[in-house]
């Protein structure tokens, strides 16, 4: 844990400054196979802290894949294989010597469909604290968990029901728990796949609000089917096709002026 | 000393390796957890785990082969006429001594060196619990005091300890292996002493099974014969009568249930019929001692036919009962997965139900059905309480199944019960049969399991 | 055209009554088999007493000595109550005469009363030297003869139980005599050669250790492979190899266990033969393979996204499965494990192999003991030829079935209560 706190304290140095920032994940030729499919082919990406940076394009063109190289879901499929370099402040992630159960704590997820443990609230929350040894004693953890469901904006509604099952909330407040699960841990970096695709328009907008306000305080990569959702909430898009990127820049520049014919038509809705 | 005293002290030590880990791994830090690679309680049992692993083996160790040691110790004492006799009457001695020990009865008159080495028994076998108590014990200190100076704030113990557990899941896993290779090696190997006493020729092809040998040489007709045509042609006869009522009496039933029954009736009639299946076999062996033998046997009488009290027929029936539910639920599941699409494309033709049960559904289900049949087989040749409580003991080599017949599995039940003789071909025999019961029984699972995995794949 | 359909629908009909009929012939079979065994068991549970006044002689009661408990039940055995009982019966039928009719008087008690007048004396030590009314437990024979079993309207010699002594009995019935009351002492004490003093307890103790260490190295060893097999084998050989060979295992006859138990644990390992244990060891390798299957069926029903979520918090694999999969998949596990444990209930012939099948009057107190088993017991029973042992064996099984009834019941009720919630 120790080597969290070093780049925490560093993180609250980094004064932003939004014209040169050094990038705090950095992906360097990276080629994923599952078996015999190549699935996704040279990926160079530098995504930047404290941003929101979303991953759109057509079904299946790998965005789902890359985003779980970042913390190394992949490593739970045994036909998937992986070359190529991805860094967390400059520190290869595949390196031999990283425990991948560390580098979880400090790359967070959501996933697509909300998957509460079917525990009560507060367990769920706690569990990460309690695994990584994040909380001292009882009144810490009570901390944690207060804070974390009050930045997830879930503490109002479930303060009365912490005991109950976090599977009896709504699909939303589902979601928004498991976000508080992941930044209960205090994480550098949430990745985010697809997180408002199994819910109603209602709490899709809650949780993209919730997004903008986590971003002050967390990297956040999105992968997104809904371009409405990349223009709202996103600083950057990368724009994935077929395995590969075939843009990225400044969410602004790629859906008013994009260079590519091909992500022109994607965002006009002509394929996809 | 008391193993489970033993075992106490172990766990004592181990929860003090616990204690004692876990706050050096916290003081290292001065309690800030986070500093920790893994958590304090993660050190507490690495500590522990390490101390308690080495003493449990030597304990292990002790209760598998330490009654042995004390035996060896003892007997290496003795005489020379002693050592001289064969294996088997060495055992017997040692069983005397030991009992002697025990101040049990004994089989033999007392001698001063009997007596000797019942002390010489009793003192070696103190000072052997001695010694691997106090050697469990010191190693497992030794192992704490070793896992403790090992911890540091950047020891991998959670790593480690769960590196330990899937050392220990795999183990488990290959237990059921090492169950397989125990009764393969266990059967072999007595197998082979038996075929030093009877030609592997006389047992397989031979025609007269009494396994009686002379317990005196000059004994008349005991020579024990051991041919064991008799005991399969008894187990096939039975099976085949149990067979014989089974498969269509399981195969209509599933049938009917999958097929024409109501919903509601299924319900009802489906968990009745399984409930044949929980029924300890032992019981229906009574049913067929009691109820079913009798009655075959008196209404043989009206007819004017002589039937034996414990024919064929009468255990052949009862085992038909029993295995009736392993058919009509085997067969249930492969006719419910017969794609919807094959009995629509029938019945959309203008076929009846029973046109698309007979010409669609079986056909494509009798993989299943076939598979379903190898392993009731199977369950039957392998079936023991029911033929030894209805089924005879004498070997007849016969067809006629109001005869008594014995099988396969009365017969291993009768060598092996009552006084045994180790090394005798009769004991021995036992073996020899239950390794061919093994490998009979195996290859119809093998083959049911590749008839149904053949048919799983044409629907997938 | 139309007579062809006709013809059709004539064999729709029968094709629909065969299957019924096979259907109802299961279930025939099933029903005459509840009922033959429940019609001669239920009387196993009754007993019959005679009430008999019974003269406490001082002469032969001599005195009790000792102050300690122990001390007075080691008196209390050197008393001849058969002495006391005889002189009692013949006081009531005073015109018998002759010592083989005053034995037979003797053979309408059973040899178990002197329990009965030992208790007595044990609780009150003033009866003596006065005539007590006592109901003394009839003898089996006798007990037989009131249940119906023994009828009278045949030849004497083809009935165990003479003219003679069914004209005291009749006797004593006119007077209103003779009680029947529950056969307490059926589940209450050990075996017995005499079918009236026979109880079950003994066998079931051997069962419940029997089971209890079956239960001790199956669950944990069976739920561990289960685990290794279904979330960290990687599928090669290896695996598939452990895959067929648990499910041939399972198909194993029980007979061959029997065998491995016999040639391993007593002849290799010297274990202790008859004993629980050795018994339960056995059992446990039987039904290794029903806990796995069922448990790796437990492990595979817990949706993916449970383990990614942990895994995804920085969980590691053993504590995603030791805190979320495992937790999940226990009442599954528990079904499972509760069937293979009612199986390894019934099971006989493994137990015979490695000789739980002796004749043992105590009942067990550790898995060391020496004992049997309630299947073994009704196996014992079934074998022997007194005709009182009959309704024993059935009572036997009335119980044996009605322990298999709960366990699954409790199974079945487990499945219900822990559905699935997603």
């Amino acid at each position: 844990m120790n080597i969290i706190n070093v780049f925490e304290e560093d993180r609250m140095d980094n004064t932003p400054d939004e014209e040169v920032v050094e990038p705090i994940i950095q992906t360097k030729d990276v080629n994923v196979y599952y078996g015999d499919t190549h699935a996704l082919m040279g990926i160079d990406l530098d995504i930047s802290p404290k941003r929101v940076t979303a991953l759109i394009g057509p079904s299946g063109c790998g965005k789902s894949t890359f985003l779980r190289c970042i913390n190394r879901m992949n490593d739970t499929i045994p036909t998937c294989r992986m070359t190529g370099t991805i860094t967390l402040d400059g520190e290869n992630i595949y390196d031999k010597k990283i425990d991948v159960v560390q580098l979880r704590a400090r790359v967070g997820m959501v996933f697509q469909k909300p998957n509460p443990f079917p525990k009560s609230i507060y367990d769920n929350v706690a569990y990460g604290p309690r695994i990584h040894g994040l909380a001292a004693n009882s009144t810490d953890l009570d901390e944690i968990v207060f804070n974390s469901l009050q930045r997830s904006g879930l503490w109002n509604e479930v303060k009365d029901r912490l005991d109950t099952p976090g599977t009896a909330l709504s699909g939303g407040q589902q979601q928004r728990l498991c976000i508080a699960r992941t930044i209960a841990i205090n994480p550098e970096v949430i990745l985010m796949d697809e997180p408002c695709s199994a819910l109603d328009p209602i709490a899709t907008a809650i949780v993209e609000e919730l997004i903008t306000e986590l971003k002050e305080r967390f990297t956040i990569i999105i992968v997104t089917h809904s371009m409405q959702q990349a223009a709202r909430v996103s600083e950057q898009t990368a724009f994935f096709h077929l395995g590969k990127i075939l843009e990225f820049g400044d969410t602004s520049e790629i859906f008013t002026n994009p260079k590519v014919e091909k992500t022109k038509d994607y965002i006009t809705g002509r394929f996809g | 000393m008391n193993s489970l005293i033993l075992i106490v002290i172990l766990m004592l030590i181990s929860t003090a390796a616990f204690i004692f880990g876990r706050k050096k791994a916290l003081n290292a830090v001065n309690g800030k957890v986070s500093a920790l690679h893994s958590l304090p309680g993660h050190y507490g049992w690495f500590s522990a785990v390490i101390s308690f692993l080495p003493g449990l083996t030597i304990l292990i160790i002790w209760f598998l082969f330490g009654n042995n040691l004390v035996d060896n110790f003892t007997l290496a004492t003795l005489g020379g006429e002693i050592q001289n006799l064969s294996d088997f009457d060495r055992a017997l001695y040692m069983n005397d001594i030991r009992n002697l020990a025990a101040q049990d009865a004994i089989s033999r008159p007392v001698t001063e060196a009997m007596t000797n080495a019942a002390h010489y028994y009793l003192r070696t076998q103190e000072n052997i619990s001695w010694i691997f108590a106090l050697s469990a014990i010191g190693i497992s200190a030794l192992a704490a005091l070793f896992s403790i100076r090992k911890i540091s704030p950047d020891l991998r113990s959670r790593n480690l300890l769960e590196r330990l557990i899937l050392i220990a899941l795999v183990t488990c896993s290959a237990i059921a292996i090492l169950t397989t290779v125990g009764i393969v090696s266990s059967l072999i190997v007595e197998t082979l002493r038996f075929l030093d006493h009877v030609p592997l020729t006389d047992f397989l092809f031979g025609l007269k099974w009494s396994p009686q040998t002379a317990l005196r040489a000059d004994q008349v007709g005991s020579s024990g014969a051991f041919g064991a045509i008799p005991l399969f042609a008894g187990t096939l006869l039975i099976t085949f009568i149990a067979l014989l009522i089974a498969l269509p009496v399981g195969l209509l039933s599933a049938i009917y249930m999958t097929e024409f029954a109501s919903r509601k009736a299924r319900a009802i009639f489906k968990p009745l019929l399984e409930l044949l299946a929980g029924i300890p076999t032992v019981v229906y062996g009574f049913f067929a001692a009691l109820v079913v033998a009798p009655a075959i046997r008196s209404s043989g009488e009206v007819i004017g036919l002589e039937i034996a009290s414990e024919s064929a027929l009468a255990a052949g029936l009862v085992m038909g009962i029993m295995i009736i539910p392993l058919i009509s639920s085997l067969s249930d599941d492969v006719i419910s997965s017969v794609p919807q699409s094959l009995r629509d494309a029938s019945l959309g033709l203008g076929a009846t139900k029973t046109e698309t049960i007979l010409n669609i559904i079986i056909p494509s289900a009798l993989p299943g059905i076939v598979s379903a049949f190898l392993l009731a087989a199977s369950r039957a040749i392998g079936e023991t309480m029911i033929v030894v409580m209805a089924a005879g003991m004498a070997a007849n080599l016969t067809a006629n199944p109001l005869e008594a017949v014995t099988t396969v599995t009365v017969q291993i039940l009768a060598l092996l019960t009552g006084d045994q003789e180790f090394d005798s071909a009769k004991t021995l025999s036992a073996f020899a049969l239950g390794l061919a019961l093994f490998v009979i029984t195996l290859f119809l699972n093998f083959m049911a399991l590749r008839v149904v995995r053949k048919y799983q794949e044409q629907y997938d | 055209m139309q007579a062809r359909l006709k013809r059709r629908y004539r064999k729709e009909r029968m094709f629909k009554a065969v299957g019924l009929g096979g259907l109802m012939t299961g279930l025939l079979a099933l029903a005459v088999m509840v009922i033959s065994i429940l019609s001669t068991g239920l009387s196993g549970f009754t007993e019959s007493r005679l009430h008999i006044d019974v003269y406490m002689d001082p002469e032969i009661i001599g005195t009790i000595a000792g102050n300690t408990e122990k001390e007075r039940l080691h008196s209390l055995m050197q008393i001849n109550y058969s002495a006391l009982v005889r002189n009692s019966l013949r006081q009531k039928f005073p015109d018998v005469k002759g010592r083989r009719n005053i034995f037979s008087l003797q053979k309408l008690v059973s040899k178990g009363s002197r329990e009965d007048i030992k208790q007595r004396l044990l609780e009150d030590e003033s009866i003596i030297g006065k005539t007590i009314t006592m109901n003394l437990l009839a003898s089996s024979t006798v007990d037989m003869y009131l249940k119906g079993q023994i009828s009278r309207h045949v030849d004497q010699s083809e009935r165990k139980i003479s003219d003679k002594q069914l004209a005291w009995l009749d006797v004593l019935q006119a007077e209103g005599r003779i009680v029947k009351g529950f056969n307490w002492k059926f589940l209450t004490s050990g075996d017995s050669r005499e079918p009236e003093l026979a109880g079950i307890w003994g066998a079931a103790m051997g069962s419940f250790l029997t089971l209890l260490v079956t239960l001790v190295v199956a669950f944990p060893i069976g739920v561990a492979s289960a685990l290794y097999l279904e979330e960290f084998a990687p599928k090669n050989k290896w695996t598939d190899l452990i895959e067929i060979n648990i499910n041939n295992l399972a198909a194993v006859p029980s007979i061959i266990f029997g065998l491995l138990g016999l040639a391993i644990f007593l002849n290799l390992f010297n274990m202790p033969r008859s004993a629980p244990l050795v018994g339960g060891l056995t059992l446990a390798l039987m039904t290794l393979p029903t806990i796995i299957i069922s448990s790796r069926a437990a492990i595979r029903a817990v949706p993916p996204s449970i383990r990614d979520a942990a895994i995804g918090m920085g969980a590691s694999r053993i504590q995603t499965q030791f805190h979320h999969v495992l937790p999940l998949s226990m009442p599954g596990i528990m079904t499972g494990t509760i069937i293979g444990m009612a199986q390894a209930l019934g099971e006989t012939a493994p137990l015979l192999m490695i000789g739980m099948v002796a004749f043992i009057v105590d009942v067990p107190h550790g898995v060391l003991d020496a004992a049997t088993a309630l299947p073994v017991q009704i196996f014992l029973w079934a074998d022997s030829p007194e005709r009182g042992f009959m309704e024993k064996t059935s009572a036997a099984i009335i119980v044996l079935l009605l322990f298999l009834v709960l366990m699954n019941g409790l199974a079945i009720w487990m499945r219900h209560k822990f559905e699935k919630r997603w």
